[in-house]
């Protein structure tokens, strides 16, 4: 059953430059995603390519000045851009947690972390001390803290970048989310600990039958951990499809050239295609937003690439899919 | 071969926390770097990589132990004396951003180094500039612009081109590539290894990316809290990982051809504190396949299957750790 969808998402920064001339940035230009429970998605693509944005998209955290434009998010069959701030708030870190990249930075310095984890539930669940605190400590063990109430009563400062994340996805989980959207949530840690980690959040979603949006730059981690992938260039989403998939036979010309850019898939002195600049979202070509730098490009390319169904279940956004 | 850089068991150890702790950041590593060579060292957050990078430059000063560059003994000689030699000596570090002065121009930044080391006249160092531009691929337009209007990757090739223009025989990278996108990465080490063959220089690489490695570098040092657990040339180590904690690590590395999904060996917990370091082993407290001597006596490298390797069970053969169900 599908519980997340999004269709034809746009996001753009609107903001005034120093001549006072109005400047829109197009961050997300017609984003589709659609998830099912018990399954991962691995989000994908290069710094820019609107991967942190759709996070936020759905959390409803976007701030000024950027907004939905145009677009829409359904969620357990319930449309999240119009829904009221409160009773998005009661759906933020109740039905939908998310998992930020620097756990260190995003744990409150100054409270206990089993307090941390006890709070949430306590908000969200109308808990009493005493069982938030014993669902606190439940969840630390949960995710593989040996000694936890020990470790409920550690500061944030004194635990391990690994330990850290552990305690984010503690509380990411204490009141059942369906959607675990994780950003970046191994990056910066070391491999065999990322192995931990990520070991941890499949087990979890397969077990509790979650949801879960990974975002993540690192192939690898997707090729091993998810079910399914989405490749985001320029704000859409190139190709999706199941994961095994699209590494077997990409057909877009960007997930070729990204995956094709792996270091488990280089050759060092073979002739390397250049990766080009980030694309300037103020001034993105008309069509395609990858003709100005696809090898396969042709006039075509101007005018917007078809939604094409291709290979093994994929969606490709290319006018070329079928003959790549 | 000459030897670009000796390092003859260092240790090095900074004040701890409390009042009298002492952090064990090194504890007796030895390695060398040849002309031409790039050497890979490699390991987790906390096992020292980065203090043996510094002290290989002399930003760092050794508790104990020698360094060479080129021959010549650097360990305790006076900032005044280091001086000349800093232009045969670079560093690439891995945050660009943090190490170019955001209020120089490319081309000022590039021409600091020359400012420095030479006494060419301002048209020979702009010329030098520019030459050394175009070899880190870097467009001639660039070199008006100030360092918030590069990208990562234009930065990061700034970076390089500031420690290569002195011509260095020897560079230390600390992380040069992780900071970067995948297909900016790949070009970068396109163009390092492109560049470690024109000039002959040596390169130390340090990293925890073991794809960088396995395209990279000749030979590998595995170190773990303070120690060497592993050397040797980079396709034998690869092929056949000896000591568990090498084993561990490059099973953990995960592929993107998904019929690799191979059986990982997992390691549970994370490298110990180096406030108390362990009496034997290094690596004993996270080791399958730990028996009691290894908790009290300390393992030496030893040459076996071509490789050097501080294991006292690689001897007998029973190294290999069994695949996690």
């Amino acid at each position: 059953m599908t519980l997340l969808t999004v269709s034809d998402l746009h996001v753009h920064f609107v903001a005034r430059d120093r001549h006072d001339a109005v400047r829109t940035a197009r961050a997300l230009n017609g984003v589709d995603l659609s998830l099912e429970r018990g399954r991962l998605l691995g989000l994908v693509g290069e710094t820019g390519a609107g991967k942190s944005l759709t996070a936020l998209a759905i959390m409803q955290l976007l701030r000024q000045p950027a907004r939905i434009v145009r677009g829409s998010i359904r969620f357990e069959e319930q449309e999240l851009t119009t829904l009221s701030e409160e009773r998005m708030n009661r759906m933020r870190g109740d039905r939908i947690a998310l998992v930020v990249q620097s756990p260190k930075t995003s744990l409150d310095p100054l409270t206990r972390v089993g307090e941390q984890i006890a709070r949430i539930h306590r908000v969200h669940r109308g808990a009493s001390a005493a069982q938030a605190r014993a669902k606190a400590l439940d969840m630390l063990a949960a995710v593989g803290i040996g000694d936890a109430s020990q470790r409920a009563l550690a500061w944030p400062h004194e635990l391990s970048g690994g330990m850290a994340q552990r305690v984010l996805i503690a509380m990411a989980l204490v009141n059942d989310p369906q959607l675990v959207i994780a950003d970046e949530p191994t990056t910066g840690l070391d491999v065999t600990v990322q192995a931990q980690i990520l070991d941890l959040l499949r087990d979890k979603v397969v077990e509790r039958q979650l949801a879960s949006i990974l975002i993540t730059h690192d192939l690898g981690v997707v090729a091993n951990y998810c079910d399914e992938i989405a490749v985001m260039f320029a704000g859409t989403v190139v190709e999706s499809g199941p994961a095994q998939a699209v590494f077997n036979a990409p057909r877009h010309p960007y997930t070729r050239h990204l995956i094709g850019s792996s270091p488990d898939r280089i050759t060092l002195g073979q002739p390397i295609r250049r990766a080009g600049p980030a694309p300037d979202l103020y001034n993105l070509p008309p069509g395609c937003p990858y003709s100005d730098r696809c090898p396969l490009a042709q006039a075509i390319c101007a005018t917007p690439p078809p939604r094409v169904t291709a290979g093994d279940g994929q969606t490709v956004f290319c006018h070329f899919a079928e003959s790549a | 071969m000459t030897q670009a850089l000796v390092l003859e068991q260092l240790v090095k150890r900074f004040p701890g926390p409390r009042r009298g702790s002492l952090v064990h950041a090194l504890n007796g590593v030895s390695l060398s770097v040849e002309s031409g060579e790039t050497v890979a060292l490699v390991g987790e957050s906390g096992s020292g990589k980065t203090t043996l990078g510094r002290i290989a430059l002399r930003l760092e000063q050794p508790t104990q132990g020698r360094v060479q560059v080129e021959g010549r003994d650097i360990t305790q000689m006076s900032i005044a004396a280091l001086r000349p030699l800093r232009a045969r000596m670079q560093m690439v570090f891995q945050d660009p951003w943090a190490t170019l002065n955001p209020r120089m121009s490319i081309l000022r930044i590039l021409e600091e180094p020359l400012l420095l080391h030479t006494r060419h006249a301002s048209a020979t160092r702009v010329a030098m500039v520019r030459a050394m531009a175009a070899r880190v691929r870097l467009g001639e337009t660039l070199l008006d612009r100030f360092p918030a209007q590069l990208s990562g990757g234009q930065l990061q090739r700034v970076a390089l081109a500031r420690a290569l223009i002195t011509e260095p025989r020897l560079v230390v990278l600390d992380e040069p590539t992780s900071s970067l996108d995948l297909s900016v990465r790949a070009e970068m080490l396109d163009l390092l290894d492109q560049l470690r063959r024109q000039t002959g220089a040596a390169f130390l690489f340090i990293t925890h990316d073991l794809g960088t490695v396995r395209l990279i570098a000749d030979r590998i040092v595995v170190m773990y809290l303070g120690s060497v657990v592993e050397s040797g040339p980079s396709a034998r180590v690869f092929e056949s990982p000896q000591h568990p904690y090498t084993q561990a690590l490059f099973s953990a590395q995960l592929h993107t051809r998904p019929q690799d999904r191979h059986q990982r060996h997992m390691l549970t917990g994370e490298i110990p504190s180096p406030l108390n370091l362990p009496r034997g082993c290094p690596f004993a407290g996270r080791c399958p396949l730990v028996l009691d001597a290894c908790r009290t006596d300390k393992p030496v490298l030893e040459l076996l299957h071509q490789r050097e390797v501080a294991c006292i069970r690689v001897r007998s053969g029973q190294n290999h750790i069994a695949p996690a169900g």
